[in-house]
């Protein structure tokens, strides 16, 4: 089931589909951390006041806001 | 000078953010450091000298922390714009070291990559090798060395370890690039849009090879709507481009990422031949620490109790050496007048220079302190997690997470804060932030709030463990806080409105902070503050001893040679001024002389009070103790009462008297227009807040 990354439960993971964000540099920079079709992610925990989140990609930590990750598309892995 | 037989070169080293490069770079050169900046960018320039043995010196450029070639950031500019020679009076580097995080291989190698593919002669670190190992990742560096064509020396930056073998590679390494061909495959369509494109450059443009192919992947990716702002290149050029845009879009391709994932692609395929990932982990100890320091509870509790002990600890710790100072200072001073015959000379030396600067070293202790927690917060791995835990309420003034980070180095000092405002990417946040960013509680403010928290904050205890002291020092922090986030976020609102930013931050996994590079930059520091000490405080403390002991009068009482010396007399005349937030004419000798920097508003005060007492036997009174005794000649009332303690202290929280900072601030937003703004802003906030709480503290009968 697709759905955008910020939907996902902690602890949850999915197979990056689609990078839809809107201004190019910022694609260009989560592309280049590895946000790239294919690639497995994690959402690992939100912060405490319930935003931003965070992630585990290709072995490390990334942080981003929800509105950002509304922008990543993936499909929910069990 | 340079040794003439020496052939001297430029090494730089780069890698990604938190992939152990400073401390590498510390270990390479010791103290052999200098902090500068780069001419035109206000991007901070250190370079080292390496000893590579036989006479060979060469000059390592310490680059910012970047994440790819193309950059996203003043910072991450510069990185590139060196590495790649295209920065004015600044030679390019012969000899690349790319630091890599052994334990994050893959997101390293993007960069490694792209360096290569510039044709960079490239040495490889491949540091934190232990922690890979831990992670039971195994790295086959003979593997990569042929997979990526470089020379790879594993490291471990923080014990020492691969340092001397890193040298070595140094000193062998010839520093012709090998013209390597480009490793990763692009798919055949885009392959073969981008050969045309690249022969079409290096005929219109005389580009060579390599630059063409850059600037073919730029405008391959580029939105087709920017095409024509691109006036650099050739119009046939940009025809193409367009054509190219509609073919590859049609096919089906996104421009952006296929370049990217091409070259992931390329990274795996060298990943699966060199590493062996031998057990599947569970929990780090890092994800375990991170479950309390990110817990909805626990999160907060640990922040602030970090910034409790910290604080306190700023407080107490630092009462001892502060003491062996004083000590140390009065003993020279009693040498000194035992040596000096008694006269003017005599009360110049002991009164003015070094009574001014004893008062201002003496804090010496705390401000080390200060730096060594920030050090062991930001080395540990801590202050993302502040960034990421504090990130919503920072959005709530429309800033970013990282503007926390600026705002709690400013805590420090102003001007490594305002520096460390260059990773924030959106240029409004930025000025914002830079804007707000002294409001901290910077370490200069340390010597004033202690000053008068020692003579006016009663010696009680807050529920069992905290000290009045310390918990008014805390207030005084928040205070600036407080004040700093309002105004972010009132500027957000009005001056510089913009949308809230993007946040895209990596949380590196907690370290142990390296012991020598904490001391190093605790050594840094106490130099800089030293010699401002020894300069700017000394030469302040001798003007000021001169204007507050001269004119002479004639059998006058201390505190009556004082109100009509020069200084007395200035005091006077923004008496009025400063009369409505309850101080005094002496106090006004103290703010006017500490526009330069606060610090030396403690020093002055010693001054005034040193010269005022010198003619009692008991020359060892403490300052605190005379600026309570002190009391209006006429009406006998005391000059400072709780009230003015804190209204002063308020008053130095909100205002900016420090023009090293206005300096920053003019090099970094390149005019006087934001400093000026910013002087403005905070003298006004300053003034209505002191004015505000005296009034009110006077109705409430805190007057006397």
């Amino acid at each position: 089931m697709e759905v955008t990354l910020n939907l996902l439960r902690p602890g949850e993971k999915g197979v990056i589909r689609r990078l839809m964000s809107p201004r190019p540099q910022v694609r260009q920079r989560l592309l280049e951390l590895g946000i790239i079709t294919g690639a497995l992610i994690e959402l690992v925990r939100t912060a405490p006041m319930g935003d931003p989140l965070e992630l585990k990609i290709n072995g490390y930590r990334l942080s981003l806001r929800r509105l950002e990750a509304e922008a990543i598309i993936v499909r929910r892995e069990n | 000078m340079r040794d003439q037989h020496s052939r001297v070169q430029h090494i730089a080293i780069i890698g990604n953010p938190n992939s152990g490069k400073t401390t590498l770079f510390n270990s390479l050169t010791g103290l052999r450091q200098k902090v500068g900046n780069y001419p035109g960018v206000t991007v901070e320039k250190k370079e080292g000298r390496i000893d590579l043995g036989s006479g060979l010196e060469v000059t390592l450029i310490d680059l910012p922390g970047t994440y790819s070639l193309t950059p996203n950031s003043p910072d991450e500019k510069v990185a590139t714009d060196i590495l790649l020679g295209r920065i004015q009076h600044t030679p390019t580097p012969q000899l690349v070291i790319c630091v890599v995080d052994a334990s994050n291989l893959e997101r390293n190698l993007y960069l490694v990559s792209q360096i290569i593919d510039r044709n960079r002669p490239v040495i490889i670190a491949l540091n934190m090798i232990d922690v890979a190992g831990e992670q039971g990742t195994k790295i086959n560096v003979k593997a990569l060395e042929r997979e990526l064509g470089v020379t790879v020396v594993p490291t471990v930056a923080s014990k020492g370890m691969g340092v001397a073998e890193l040298r070595d590679a140094l000193t062998h390494h010839s520093s012709t690039s090998a013209g390597r061909n480009r490793q990763w495959q692009l798919p055949e369509p885009v392959h073969e849009e981008c050969q045309e494109l690249v022969g079409l450059l290096q005929s219109h443009h005389k580009l060579t090879a390599n630059d063409a192919f850059h600037e073919a992947i730029a405008l391959l990716t580029s939105s087709t709507s920017i095409l024509e702002r691109m006036d650099r290149f050739a119009p046939e050029i940009i025809e193409h481009v367009r054509k190219d845009h509609q073919k590859l879009d049609f096919l089906g391709f996104d421009r952006q990422s296929v370049f990217v994932e091409s070259r992931y692609i390329w990274i795996k395929n060298v990943c699966s031949k060199v590493v062996t990932q031998s057990k599947q982990t569970g929990l780090t100890t890092s994800d375990q620490i991170d479950q309390i320091v990110t817990h909805r509870i626990w999160g907060f509790l640990v922040f602030l109790g970090l910034m409790a002990v910290m604080f306190q600890s700023i407080f107490s710790w630092a009462n001892i050496p502060m003491q062996l100072i004083a000590d140390g200072f009065d003993w020279a001073g009693a040498q000194i007048t035992a040596f000096l015959p008694a006269g003017d000379v005599q009360d110049l030396v002991v009164n003015g220079g070094l009574a001014g600067v004893a008062a201002v070293v003496t804090f010496l202790p705390q401000i080390l302190l200060l730096f060594l927690f920030l050090g062991v917060l930001e080395d540990s791995g801590y202050m993302a997690r502040a960034a990421f835990i504090m990130d919503r309420l920072m959005s709530k003034v429309g800033l970013h997470g990282k503007s926390f980070i600026p705002l709690l180095s400013s805590f420090a000092c102003a001007i490594p804060g305002i520096m460390a405002t260059r990773t924030i990417e959106n240029p409004k946040d930025r000025l914002v932030t830079m804007l707000v960013a002294p409001l901290m509680s910077c370490s200069a403010r340390l010597p004033v709030y202690t000053l008068l928290i020692a003579a006016f904050i009663p010696n009680t205890s807050v529920l069992g463990i905290f000290s009045l002291a310390g918990v008014t020092l805390l207030s005084m922090y928040l205070l600036g806080l407080v004040a700093a986030l309002t105004m972010a976020w009132l500027f957000k609102k009005t001056l510089l409105k913009s949308g809230t930013p993007i946040f895209i931050m990596e949380l590196p996994p907690y370290r142990l902070p390296s012991l020598t590079s904490l001391l190093m930059q605790m050594w840094e520091r106490s130099v800089l503050f030293l010699k401002n000490a020894g300069t700017i405080i000394l030469g302040v403390s001798i003007v000021l001893w001169f204007l507050a002991s001269y004119p002479r009068l004639e059998n006058g009482t201390p505190s009556q040679q004082l109100e009509q010396s020069f200084a007395g007399k200035a005091g006077k005349v923004i008496e009025p001024l400063i009369k409505p937030l309850g101080f005094d004419w002496k106090i006004g000798i103290g703010l006017v002389s500490s526009l330069l920097q606060r610090e030396v508003f403690v020093s002055t005060i010693g001054t005034i009070y040193n010269i005022q007492d010198k003619n009692s036997e008991n020359g060892s009174v403490s300052l605190h103790k005379q600026m309570r005794d002190d009391r209006d000649p006429l009406t006998g009332t005391p000059t400072f009462t709780v009230l003015t303690g804190i209204c002063l202290m308020i008053y130095y929280v909100l205002a900016m008297q420090c023009m090293s900072t206005v300096a920053v601030m003019r090099r970094e937003t390149n005019g006087w227009k934001w400093p000026l703004f910013q002087i403005g802003y905070m003298t006004v906030l300053a003034y209505s807040v002191t004015f505000v709480v005296y009034r009110v503290g006077l109705v409430w009968g805190f007057g006397g």
